[in-house]
């Protein structure tokens, strides 16, 4: 089976416990309000559709097509989900995609997998649809040309993230790690962009009753254009920020108590209510307090959710 | 194609195999979460979690070097940490002069670089370990018992059922690329890069509206057959002694772990 794992999928062992923590619970939160928001909007025909679909952006990853020197570019897929089935059924389905890929294949890791979900599913949905649905019904010609634009910067941002999670584990220098990942991810962006684009067009094409472009229970609400739009502006910002000035990254972070050094990686789970890699600032105080409080509340309301749903049955 | 190619699962018959999904589900993330707690250089912490895996892999009947032949499939990745080796702490261990850059591997960055490797190295063995013993339905209901949406764990059994009929698709379109794809040896073929991509976006187009009319057709079958909204099994999945045990001990082993690697 030519199935070659992509760099992007994080294995267990590179994040700290702590960063994996925190890209669990952004995960956990929206991937359940994906699960409500399907669950209250579409049938209950729609799962087995998203399920098939999961099985074919699993198939869709397989086709590669070359590009030049032995590389070659490969498709990741969470725009054009998101863009065909919705943006919380995208979630879904490349949740999915992921989970399977970590459990049967080992790619990517089981501890890390809150924020390999992050960077793949949830990132590239929020992007890739966020901006996709301002052009919504706006001529085929934009349509498509914001969808590419949206798969690139989308997998852009993965690759920003996924820098930024290792470096905040201490596993990589972020001066090295940042530019390689970014001129990697340039390139097989543009793959993603251009598939996606040919994809949409030839769908559209043959079968334009499928993306159904006027259906309300598949359009996300107004707030994913926000969203969209912010979070891939912040990305174009960071990233040559970040790539061509690396240090200045690392200044502003250590200027603001927000590390004191990138590789002092957290040994320890919270000590003494300060996080290690923040160094001891009041900062890291208030944070390492509301991270606690965070899992408090979540481990909370997963025993409230039991004990109501051991009271209906 | 056959399934046998994607599945992971080796039958035999050990205990292992026999032990309840969720027992085993617990302990994988437990083993990988006492990993990455496990601080830096803790070698005796490392080689005791290395011991408990042979172990296993010797009790389930799949041969001592099993996990280690499979695991090389997260070793690509290891470049990403090799910027670890040149942290700016610790004494320096040599220096490289590139030309355009000068790196200074630490032994600080060494120990953290080593650490990091042997972590998701013993990580990705356990959770080989899961998927050879654990049949993958039987897997999806452990899941399920621990709480992961019903939404979610349908559309994973789907996606699992369906991922060797839509990868013969693949194998088929590719299949029917190359056949129209002739060329002269020695001349490239194919056309521009712009057009292979164009080719690229249709087979996936193609790919996705079979995949899509496919759903529609197995849908209707599965209503037909009396489907209600989720995948029933004939496994009753309940715990009995043994179960309790070993993630009793399995628990108490992990604590011991941490306690040789803190404690030096």
């Amino acid at each position: 089976m030519n199935y070659s794992p992509a760099p992007l999928h994080i294995p267990d062992g590179f994040l700290t416990i702590v960063v994996s923590l925190i890209f669990w619970l952004i995960t956990i939160g929206m991937v359940s309000l994906a699960v409500s928001k399907t669950n209250r909007s579409l049938g209950e025909k729609q799962i087995p559709i998203m399920g098939v679909m999961a099985a074919f952006i699993f198939a869709a990853q397989m086709l590669n097509f070359p590009i030049a020197g032995g590389t070659s570019g490969h498709f990741l897929g969470g725009t054009l989900a998101a863009i065909v089935l919705g943006p919380w059924a995208g979630i879904l389905v490349m949740t999915a995609v992921v989970g399977i890929q970590a459990l049967l294949f080992q790619d990517g890791g089981l501890l890390v997998m809150g924020a390999n979900i992050f960077n793949m599913g949830i990132l590239t949905a929020v992007i890739g649809y966020g901006l996709y649905r301002m052009v919504l019904h706006q001529k085929r010609g934009i349509r498509l040309a914001v969808a590419g634009g949206g798969a690139w910067i989308a997998t852009m941002a993965a690759a920003l993230i996924a820098s930024l999670q290792l470096w905040l584990s201490g596993t990589t220098r972020l001066e090295i790690v940042l530019p390689a990942m970014l001129g990697v991810h340039a390139l097989i962006g543009l793959g993603e962009a251009l598939i996606t684009v040919a994809a949409l067009a030839y769908i559209e094409q043959t079968r334009p009753d499928v993306l159904d472009l006027n259906n309300p229970a598949k359009e996300g609400g107004r707030g994913w254009i926000v969203a969209g739009v912010i979070i891939s502006l912040l990305a174009v910002l960071i990233s040559p920020l970040a790539s061509g000035n690396p240090d200045g990254l690392e200044k502003v972070a250590s200027d603001l108590g927000f590390l004191g050094s990138g590789l002092d990686a957290p040994f320890q789970l919270l000590p003494d209510y300060s996080i290690p890699f923040l160094g001891e600032t009041a900062l890291s105080t208030i944070l390492a307090g509301a991270v606690g409080a965070i899992v408090l509340i979540g481990i909370i309301f997963l025993l409230g959710r039991n004990l109501r749903r051991q009271d209906n049955s | 194609m056959h399934v046998d190619i994607v599945d992971q699962y080796h039958f035999k018959n050990s205990w292992i195999h026999e032990l309840d999904p969720r027992v085993k589900v617990l302990i994988t993330v437990l083993f990988i979460l006492s990993n990455a707690i496990l601080p830096d250089g803790s070698w005796p912490a490392f080689a005791l979690s290395w011991l408990l895996l042979l172990v296993v892999n010797d009790q389930s009947g799949l041969g001592l070097g099993f996990t280690l032949k499979r695991s090389v499939v997260a070793l690509p990745f290891a470049l990403v940490a090799v910027s670890a080796l040149f942290s700016p702490h610790g004494s320096p261990l040599a220096v490289w002069d590139l030309g355009f850059i000068t790196l200074i591997p630490t032994d600080f960055g060494l120990i953290r670089f080593v650490s990091i490797l042997i972590r998701s190295w013993l990580s990705v063995q356990i959770a080989i370990l899961l998927v050879a013993t654990t049949q993958f339905p039987d897997l999806l209901h452990a899941l399920e018992h621990l709480r992961l949406p019903r939404t979610l764990t349908t559309i994973i059994a789907f996606l699992f059922r369906y991922l060797f009929v839509l990868t013969n698709e693949v194998f088929r379109i590719l299949r029917a690329r190359e056949a129209r794809s002739a060329g002269l040896p020695g001349v490239n073929g194919g056309g521009t890069l712009s057009w292979r991509i164009k080719t690229t976006g249709s087979m996936a187009g193609q790919l996705f509206l079979r995949s899509y009319e496919r759903s529609d057709r197995i849908y209707q079958a599965m209503i037909s057959r009396g489907y209600t909204g989720h995948i029933r099994t004939l496994n009753p999945h309940q715990m009995v002694r043994l179960d309790w045990f070993i993630l009793v001990a399995a628990i108490f082993l992990l604590l011991i772990i941490q306690f040789v690697g803190w404690v030096r």
